[in-house]
């Protein structure tokens, strides 16, 4: 099979990361919950991991990059610790489910006002409401870095501006981009910054984490056992364990830490440029097929190696499933989590479909699915 | 390590585990002597790390010149044991 939905996960990694996770598997103890030997070992390399992840993301707090299972943890975790009874909160309508319904939570039980910046026809964020929406009260902007529907590099500097010229805290969710292109906490302005562990960063499943900045307040959503100041009620103040209650998944941190290595040292913008090059060539590749739709072609923003489209008048779900079943192509059908964008774009009642690519994909693969959905266009047209 | 024990010495404490690793990764850039320990549970409830360091000034400061501006102890306690 060849594999594109790479934006769900990574399919292939580097043999480093297996390698660190079986050997943490088979020898690492339990990170702060004893000091000696292979405890203490274990602490040292879940230290080491949050050094290396904090200078991939160009932070220089490591301390106050905490571990989570996921992106989705990691955004529940700064939105509900973040965000107060009768508070204002701005996103865009590229957000993920992750996003959206935490947010659609706190509106429901606790007041919580809620704008989402639209997302326009052409995929384009609409920057006037941007302007419009985000006003001085507003207590929390979440913005993601990459759609995960078209894969548009949205314009977070811009938005975190504007947000910072209010008083809002910015969250960015990086869960797209991390691995897939240079995510640097200082260009993005962000304040709170979630990215997940096993999608371009090509680490295990179950792995991610929050970044919290130095000036930033957040109250746990997690309470338990840290392994220090235990005679406490609370959550101790001091980071990373104000927001890691509970033993830590170190098998996946020193994979997750192994990744790290690997893709700092292939550079994430030597593989944003690979990766920019083969959606260039689906794209180019699908050009002449008339009944193809990509989703945000005309955005005007850079892209991921991600691609949304359409084939006529065709179900998602019925394309996707002849991708995979004719021509051995795994894609994803669907909403792909992300409703709002569907509706911005025109694709909520029947989906899309997304083929994403990642740091294994070939050229040759990439010439399969143009060949493929050529074919299943022929037959729409 | 035997060396240190039965004898007096002094024992870093530190907010968090973080920076008890961060102090162990610069002194052993630095050359300064001193290794982690349980932190002693008579110094306080933690159950956490803390640095063992010979108690002669001159290993103090060289244990605070080698974490200088980037870990801030919570306290030194000369022990013994």
């Amino acid at each position: 099979m060849i594999y594109l939905n790479c934006a769900a996960t990574s399919i292939a990694r580097p043999p480093c990361v297996g390698e660190a996770v079986c050997a943490a598997l088979a020898g690492a103890g339990s990170a702060a919950r004893g000091a000696a030997g292979e405890d203490l070992a274990a602490a040292r390399l879940v230290f080491d991991a949050r050094c290396e992840l904090a200078r991939l993301f160009g932070f220089d707090h490591p301390e106050r990059l905490v571990f989570t299972h996921n992106a989705t943890l990691a955004l529940n975790q700064a939105i509900l610790g973040t965000v107060r009874r009768g508070d204002h909160v701005v996103a865009t309508a590229y957000e993920h489910n992750s996003v959206l319904r935490p947010l659609s939570f706190l509106a429901r039980e606790r007041g919580v006002a809620v704008d989402i910046i639209p997302v326009e026809p052409t995929g384009a964020l609409d920057m006037a409401a941007a302007e419009r929406l985000i006003t001085p009260g507003t207590r929390l902007v979440a913005i993601s870095h990459a759609s995960n529907l078209t894969g548009a590099v949205l314009p977070v500097a811009r938005i975190a501006r504007l947000a910072h010229d209010a008083g809002a805290l910015v969250l960015v969710d990086a869960a797209q981009t991390a691995g897939a292109l240079p995510v640097d906490w200082g260009e993005l302005g962000a304040d709170l910054l979630a990215f997940t562990g096993h999608k371009a960063l090509m680490g295990p499943t179950g792995t991610g984490g929050l970044i919290v900045g130095p000036c930033v307040e957040v109250v746990p959503l997690v309470h338990g056992g840290t392994g220090v100041q235990s005679a406490l009620d609370d959550q101790p103040d001091a980071y990373p364990e104000h927001l890691e209650a509970g033993t830590l998944n170190t098998a996946g941190i020193a994979g997750l830490a192994a990744a790290a290595r690997f893709v700092a040292s292939a550079s994430p913008a030597s593989i944003h440029g690979r990766l920019q090059g083969l959606r260039a060539r689906l794209v180019e590749g699908l050009a002449a097929a008339r009944a193809v739709r990509v989703l945000g072609a005309h955005d005007g923003m850079e892209h991921l190696a991600t691609v949304a489209l359409t084939v006529g008048d065709l179900d998602a779900a019925l394309v996707s499933d002849r991708l995979a079943c004719d021509f051995g192509i795994v894609t994803r059908s669907g909403l792909h989590c992300a409703p709002r964008a569907h509706e911005a774009l025109g694709t909520r009642e029947r989906g899309a479909v997304r083929l994403s690519m990642g740091y294994y994909t070939t050229d040759a693969e990439v010439d399969r699915a143009v060949s493929a959905l050529a074919a299943i266009a022929r037959e729409e047209a | 390590m035997g060396e240190m024990r039965g004898r007096r010495s002094v024992v870093v404490t530190f907010a968090s585990t973080f920076d008890a690793l961060e102090a162990e990764r610069l002194c052993g850039r630095a050359g300064v002597p001193g290794r982690l320990i349980p932190t002693p549970s008579h110094l306080s409830a933690e159950c956490g790390l803390a640095w063992r360091l010979p108690p002669d000034a001159a290993s103090r400061s060289a244990f605070e010149r080698a974490v200088a501006g980037a870990v801030v102890p919570a306290a030194f306690v000369e022990v013994l044991g």
